[in-house]
C-alpha cells in the first residue's frame, strides 16, 4: 500500500507519454504524406536559423508588446520544466524535493526564480487574455477565429494560469508545513511569491495542510501531462514544431520563387529533343501544382501544424486588410484541418486513406482566395517562425491554371499577350522601341 | 527629341560591347507613364557616357507576370529564349528599372541556365555617384517633403531599402517614412500578376490603403522605384484628388530633373 501512490504516478507518467507519443508519430506519418524536398543543405546556417529565429525568438519582438509578453512566458516555460523534472522524479520515488540535499543554497535560489517566473508568466497570462478578450484586438477576432480556434486560444491561457496558480499554491502550503516541521517536509526553498498565499492557508490544520499540498502538488502534475497531450488537439504545436520549422525553412531570398523541375524537363524536351540528357527526362508528371495535401511538400504540412494562429501574416496582408477573403493563416488552418481529416481516414481504414471526394482546393480553399494575392511576401515577413503560406497559395495557382486552366479570364488574355507579343498587353513586339522616338 | 539609344545588335554589328545591358521591360516599353522613366534612366545613361545598350525589339516579357499567375511553361518559355538572345550577346551584367524584372533576371533565371549580374537602378545610379560619373544637386527638389514606397519585389523580396532612400537625400530632400515601410511595407496591389486583372471583392481597393499611407506623411512627392507601383500610386492619388499637390515620381525622373535633363 505504501507504493501506492508511486503506482499511480508511474502509470500517469506512462499513459500521457504513451499517448502523447502515439499522436506525434500520427503528426510525423502525416508530415510524410508530403512530397519530398531536399532541405538538408548548409545544415550550419540552419542551426543558426534555428537559434536565432526559434530560440532568440527575434521575429517575436519585431511587435515589442507580444514579442515581451511572449518571452515572459516562454522563458517562465523552459525553466519551470527544470522543476518539473525534479517533481516526477519525487513522484516516481516517492521522495519530496529530491534535489534539495544536493544542491544546497543554490536549490533555495533556483526556488525563488522559479517563483518568479510563475509571477511574471501570470502577468504575461493576463496580458494577453486582456488583449484577446477586452481590447480585442483584430487579429484575434477574423473570421477563421470563430468558434473552436477562439476557444483553443483561451484555454490555452486559463491552462496556463491555473498551472501557475497550482504551483504557487504548492510551493506555499509546502513552505507552512516545512515551519510546522511536518514528516518528510525537509526546510528547502525559498518562496518570495507563494510567501503572499501563506495568510490563506495558515489557519489550517496539519492534516488538512498535507491533504491541501498534496492536493495542489498533483493537480498541477496532472494538469501539466493533459496539457502536454492537448498541445496536440489545439493551435499550440508550435512550442515543439518552431524548432524543425525554423530548421528546415527556406533559406532563399523571398523574390525567388520554386523552379519546376518537372516542367524545366517539359520546356527542354518543346524546345531541344535532341539536347535534353537521358537521366534529366524523368516520368512525365502525372500533375502540376497541388490541389489537395498530397502534393504539398512535407514542408509545407509541417508549417501548417507549426502555425499558432497568432495572424500577424493576416494582419500585414494587403489583401486581408481590405477585406478581400484571403487569409494567409486560414490557408495554414485549413491546410491542417485537411490533413487531419486525411490523418484520420488514414487511421481509420487501417493505415491506406481511402478516397473522401475531397480535397482541399475548393472544399477548403476557394480559387477567389487565392487570385486574391499580391505575392508580396509580407506574410512570409511576418510570421515569427518562417511560415510560408505563399509558397502554397502560388502552388494551387499553377494547378488552377495548368491542369483547370481555370486563371481569370483578364489572366488568361495577359497570358496570351506574353506568348503572342512577348508582353502582358497587346502590343506588338516591333514597336518595343518606339518610346525613344516619341518625346 | 529623339534619344540616341543604342540596341545589342548594332553594336555588335559594329564589332562593339556594351558593359551594362539595360533591360527596359514592357511596363517601360509600351505603358505611356513607365515611358517616361525609362526615358528619365536613358537621359541619365547618355549623360554619364555610361557604355550601354538595349535589346529593343529582341527583349521579350521576361515571364514574371506569367508564373505568378501559375503559367510556370509560359514562364519558363519567356526565360529560355530571353536566355538564349542574352547568350548570343555574351551579356554578363543587367540593369533594369523594373523590380519584377530584376527579381527574375537575377533569382529565377539562373535555375534555367541564365546567369548574370542583374541590378535595379537605384543601385546602379549610387554606383555612378560613388564612382563620380554622376553628381546630384537637389535642384527643385531641395527642401521638398519626399516620401518612398518601397517596392515589394525591391524589398521584401531582395533586402533592397537603401539604395533608393540614400538617393533621396542626395536631393537634399526631405525624407519621410510611412508607418509601414522598409521590411513591414504594404504592397501597392499590383504584383502576384495583379496589376492584369480586377481586385477580388473586398472593401477597398488596395492602392488606395498604400495611398493614404502615403498622404498621411503629407509629401510634396511620392517616390517609387517601380513602374507597376508608379500606375498605382498614382491612380491612388488621382483617387484622393491630391493631384495638384502630390506627385508620384520614380527616383531616376527626380535625378534627371534635378540635374535638367
Amino acid at each position: 500500500m505504501a507504493y501506492l501512490p508511486n503506482l499511480i504516478f508511474f502509470t500517469l507518467v506512462v499513459c500521457s507519454l504513451g499517448l502523447f507519443t502515439r499522436n506525434l508519430k500520427r503528426i510525423i506519418r502525416n508530415i510524410n504524406l508530403g512530397k519530398d524536398i531536399d532541405r538538408n543543405d548548409s545544415p550550419s546556417l540552419r542551426m543558426k536559423n534555428m537559434f536565432r529565429v526559434a530560440f532568440g525568438q527575434t521575429k517575436m519582438v519585431s511587435r515589442p508588446i507580444a514579442g515581451i509578453l511572449h518571452l515572459i512566458v516562454y522563458i517562465g516555460f523552459v525553466f519551470i520544466n527544470i522543476e518539473l523534472l525534479e517533481i516526477v522524479l519525487d513522484g516516481l520515488t516517492g521522495k519530496h524535493r529530491l534535489f534539495a540535499p544536493y544542491l544546497g543554497s543554490f536549490y533555495n535560489f533556483l526556488i525563488a526564480m522559479f517563483e518568479v517566473f510563475a509571477l511574471l508568466v501570470l502577468i504575461a497570462v493576463f496580458f494577453f487574455w486582456t488583449r484577446r478578450n477586452v481590447l480585442k484586438i483584430k487579429r484575434f477576432w477574423k473570421d477563421e477565429m470563430k468558434g473552436w480556434p477562439k476557444q483553443d486560444a483561451d484555454y490555452i491561457l486559463y491552462f496556463e494560469l491555473v498551472l501557475m496558480i497550482l504551483f504557487l499554491s504548492m510551493n506555499s502550503t509546502d513552505s507552512l508545513l516545512q515551519d510546522l516541521g511536518a514528516t518528510n517536509y525537509i526546510k528547502a526553498g525559498s518562496f518570495p511569491v507563494s510567501q503572499f498565499l501563506t495568510p490563506l492557508f495558515d489557519s489550517f490544520e496539519l492534516e488538512t495542510l498535507i491533504f491541501l499540498e498534496r492536493t495542489f502538488w498533483w493537480l498541477h502534475i496532472t494538469g501539466i501531462f493533459i496539457f502536454l497531450n492537448y498541445l496536440y488537439y489545439s493551435k499550440h504545436l508550435h512550442i515543439l514544431l518552431a524548432f524543425p520549422n525554423t530548421y528546415f525553412a527556406n533559406l532563399e531570398i523571398k523574390g525567388k520563387f520554386k523552379v519546376n523541375p518537372q516542367i524545366k524537363t517539359e520546356v527542354q524536351l518543346m524546345l531541344d529533343p535532341q539536347e535534353v540528357i537521358p537521366e534529366a527526362s524523368p516520368t512525365t508528371p502525372d500533375k502540376f501544382g497541388v490541389s489537395d495535401v498530397f502534393d504539398l511538400s512535407w514542408v509545407q504540412l509541417m508549417n501548417s501544424y507549426s502555425c499558432t494562429e497568432c495572424g500577424r501574416c493576416s494582419s500585414e496582408c494587403p489583401a486581408n486588410i481590405t477585406g478581400k477573403k484571403l487569409s494567409p493563416r486560414a490557408v495554414m488552418m485549413k491546410t491542417r484541418d485537411r490533413l487531419e481529416e486525411v490523418g484520420s481516414n488514414i487511421n481509420k481504414n487501417k493505415g491506406h486513406f481511402v478516397p473522401d471526394g475531397k480535397q482541399l482546393l475548393n472544399d477548403y480553399i476557394s480559387p477567389e482566395e487565392l487570385w486574391a494575392c499580391t505575392s508580396c511576401n509580407a506574410c512570409v515577413e511576418a510570421c515569427p517562425i518562417e511560415i510560408d503560406p505563399l509558397s502554397i497559395i502560388m502552388d494551387m495557382r499553377q494547378y488552377l491554371t495548368l491542369e483547370q486552366s481555370a486563371a481569370p479570364s483578364e489572366l488568361n488574355s495577359m497570358m496570351a499577350n506574353v506568348e503572342n507579343n512577348g508582353a502582358p498587353w497587346p502590343f506588338s513586339n516591333q514597336d518595343r522601341l518606339q518610346w525613344a522616338n516619341e518625346e | 527629341m529623339k534619344l540616341n539609344v543604342p540596341t545589342l545588335a548594332q553594336l555588335s554589328a559594329e564589332g562593339k560591347k556594351a558593359s551594362v545591358v539595360f533591360w527596359v521591360g514592357c511596363a517601360g516599353s509600351f505603358d505611356d507613364r513607365a515611358k517616361k522613366i525609362t526615358k528619365a534612366f536613358v537621359k541619365i545613361l547618355n549623360q554619364t557616357n555610361t557604355s550601354y545598350a538595349v535589346l529593343g525589339i529582341e527583349e521579350t516579357c521576361t515571364g514574371d507576370p506569367a508564373k505568378r499567375a501559375g503559367n510556370e511553361f509560359l514562364f519558363q518559355m519567356q526565360a529560355m529564349q530571353n536566355i538564349s538572345t542574352l547568350d548570343k550577346y555574351e551579356v554578363t551584367k543587367i540593369v533594369t528599372t523594373c523590380p519584377h524584372c530584376f527579381n527574375t533576371l537575377k533569382n529565377e533565371y539562373p535555375e534555367l541556365g541564365g546567369n548574370y549580374q542583374v541590378i535595379h537602378h537605384t543601385q546602379f545610379l549610387k554606383k555612378l555617384i560613388k564612382e563620380g560619373a554622376l553628381s546630384i544637386e537637389g535642384g527643385v527638389y531641395k527642401g521638398k517633403r519626399i516620401t518612398y514606397h518601397d517596392p515589394c519585389y525591391l524589398g521584401r523580396a531582395n533586402k533592397i531599402y537603401e539604395a533608393p532612400r540614400d538617393l533621396i537625400k542626395k536631393l537634399d530632400a526631405e525624407l519621410v517614412e510611412m508607418k509601414s515601410c522598409k521590411s513591414k511595407g504594404l504592397c501597392c496591389g499590383a504584383g502576384g500578376a495583379q496589376m492584369f486583372k480586377d481586385a477580388e471583392s473586398g472593401n477597398k481597393e488596395i492602392n488606395i490603403e498604400r495611398t493614404e499611407q502615403a498622404l498621411e506623411t503629407q509629401p510634396d512627392i511620392i517616390a517609387a522605384a517601380c513602374p507597376f507601383c508608379n500606375t498605382m500610386m498614382t491612380d491612388g492619388v488621382k483617387n484622393k484628388d491630391q493631384e495638384g499637390k502630390t506627385e508620384v515620381m520614380d527616383i531616376a525622373e527626380l535625378i534627371a530633373n534635378a540635374n535638367d535633363l
